[in-house]
């Protein structure tokens, strides 16, 4: 179990989350639950590579199977939500486990090639599967319940579903087996010494993410009635990954505030000037060459400075 | 495909290929001796190409005077970079000096869209290269040819150059073993510069032979580096003539896909690289890291 000061933590920011609606910002709505949905994609990706130390550059395939999945179940076949979203996340992490499979055979940048390589191939199939995915069109119209029809019911749902998938995954990678995979990412020959497949470790921690990538994805295509070729190419990848590198990649709750601070800033700059790129770029630079362990690792210095401070 | 096509189009393939490569050898030797992944090349390609321009179009000097000049002033800002900040970076994560060179992506594309906007350009074949040699069965542009030419020269320089020179040794040293080189007395941070520079300047280069052959337009970048990455991972990174063997892969699988497969050719360098990583996972002639 999380320590008890983190359990009321976690309870009181889903709280204030749940009362945002009362606000009667139609605005703020609809930028929590992209943001709650981001939160979840990176967290998702987060196992890989904060877990396993291995850097995927092609996480948004498994966000986009999700996402194209459940929206041809509900719209196309008809299925109701409780079956469709169940069995896209499903689906999003057996192709997950596929890829894996072979992705683990290599490391490094090697690893992070052929992940983008599927990544891309999946683009390639929902941009050419046209009767089905829609093609560069995108597949919209998708047919939601009647009970989550409106932004605010929608909230609700995305807010307790991102929150049972934290919760899930806060489970997963404090668990022996999450305790496993860093253990292979401090050292993996050491590891296998006594007696770790670290390669299975390594393809159950790229199936897991497979899954949880999934189920933000079909968040997504819900939330916004639609999927896009967009959402498998490489450059929805390496926004995930900056918003993992940006919250910090060595502690839980890192990516939930990299997704966080990235989306909403992009979001408050794209109001003032369209140099959004240079906002970035400016960013990441002080990050690499002032903060390397990410905000977390900020956060993390400041309190040991004031430690000192106080002390003297 | 009669033999005229399937001439014409193994040899638009060839040139693309050799483009290709000597724009993937500037990254491939970046990421040999710094082991840096690069992100900035294709934007160095970009900028290699709008230089051409620049310098052709609105200056109207000619063509070899753009080449020349998107390689110095690809060189001046590699250089700029690496001594203000990427040597700040050597010894620290991977992840972070990808970060970083993402980050110069970002604010060149920024800058790009500032100094040149967001129409789109083009630059004319060179005079004396935009005719067409006739062979009988069929008909080759010149310009196509000149790249078929420029490659494998380029390709055999660098080699002399790493493989049969001073310096060249001081390199594959620096990828071997920096702090024992440092400590022979070599200025090993000034090789990295050096090494930095060359390949910078290489896809400065690359881009400004690629502007008579492409449009030049924002996001031109994007796709370049992918390619790139894709021919030194199927070569083998580090390696100089797998870059060579990559690059002849890709341009032929694009070129031929192309014709074989219309609206294929997006996946195919992606569907190509997967099953050489399936297959050889270390590359065509790359080995395994020992690490």
């Amino acid at each position: 179990m999380p320590e008890r000061r983190y359990l009321i933590a976690s309870a009181v920011v889903v709280l204030l989350l749940a009362l945002l609606p009362l606000g009667g910002s139609r605005y703020a709505v609809d930028v929590a639950t992209e943001v709650l949905i981001y939160v979840l994609f990176a967290l998702s990706l987060n196992v890989l590579i904060g877990f396993t130390g291995n850097v995927s550059f092609g996480h948004a395939a498994y966000f986009a199977i999700g996402g194209y999945a459940c929206a041809i179940l509900l719209t196309t076949y008809g299925w109701p939500l409780l079956f469709a979203l169940p069995a896209a996340v499903v689906l999003a992490g057996m192709v997950a486990a596929v890829v894996g499979y072979f992705c683990v055979r290599l490391t490094q940048i090697y690893f992070a090639m052929l992940t983008l390589a599927f990544a891309m191939l999946v683009w390639g199939i929902a941009f050419k599967w046209k009767e089905v995915t829609g093609g560069d069109d995108g597949f919209t119209g998708i047919k939601l319940p009647a009970m989550l029809a409106h932004h605010t019911s929608y909230f609700y749902f995305t807010l307790a579903v991102v929150a049972a998938g934290i919760a899930a995954l806060w489970v997963i990678c404090h668990s022996a087996f999450g305790l496993t995979l860093i253990a292979v990412r401090e050292n993996s020959v050491r590891t296998g010494f006594i007696g770790v497949d670290t390669r299975r470790m390594r393809w159950a921690a790229f199936t897991v993410a497979g899954t949880f990538g999934g189920l933000a994805g079909a968040l997504f295509g819900m939330y916004h009635r639609g999927m896009y070729i967009e959402n498998a190419y490489w450059t929805e990848s390496a926004q995930v990954l900056i918003m993992v590198l940006l919250g910090g990649i060595y502690s839980f709750v890192g990516p939930i505030i990299g997704a966080a601070v990235l989306y909403l800033l992009q979001v408050f700059t794209n109001q003032y000037t369209t140099y959004w790129p240079t906002v970035l770029g400016l960013i990441l630079l002080v990050i690499v060459l002032a903060l390397p362990d990410g905000l977390i690792g900020l956060v993390a210095r400041v309190r040991a400075y004031r430690k000192a401070w106080q002390r003297t | 495909m009669t033999l005229t096509m399937f001439t014409l189009n193994a040899f638009y393939g060839l040139a693309l290929a050799m483009n290709m490569f000597i724009i993937a050898s500037g990254l491939n030797l970046i990421f040999g001796v710094l082991r840096i992944i690069n992100f900035a090349h294709g934007m160095f390609y970009m900028f290699g190409a709008y230089v051409t321009f620049t310098v052709t179009k609105s200056w109207g000097a000619p063509f070899f005077v753009g080449v020349l000049a998107s390689a110095a002033s690809l060189a001046v800002i590699a250089l700029v970079i690496e001594r203000l900040m990427l040597k700040h970076l050597y010894g620290k994560e991977h992840l972070m000096q990808l970060l970083f060179t993402f980050a110069i992506v970002l604010l060149m594309s920024d800058a790009a869209k500032m100094i040149w906007g967001t129409d789109q350009y083009s630059v004319g074949y060179p005079p004396g290269l935009g005719g067409a040699v006739n062979l009988g069965f069929v008909v080759l542009p010149q310009y196509q040819l000149f790249l078929c030419v420029v490659g494998p020269l380029i390709a055999i320089v660098m080699w002399l150059l790493v493989d049969r020179t001073r310096w060249g040794r001081i390199v594959r040293a620096a990828t071997q073993d920096r702090e024992m080189l440092a400590a022979l007395g070599v200025n090993v941070p000034m090789v990295y510069a050096a090494v930095f520079t060359i390949g910078s300047a290489l896809a400065g280069v690359g881009g400004a032979l690629a502007a008579p052959r492409v449009a030049l337009v924002p996001g031109m970048d994007a796709t370049i580096i992918n390619e790139c990455f894709i021919i030194v991972i199927i070569g083998g990174l580090g390696n100089l003539w797998g870059s060579f063997l990559g690059a002849l892969a890709f341009g032929l699988v694009v070129q031929f896909g192309t014709v074989l497969a219309p609206n294929w050719q997006d996946v195919l360098p992606y569907l190509l690289m997967l099953v050489v990583l399936i297959i050889r996972p270390w590359g065509l002639l790359g080995r395994p890291e020992t690490n």
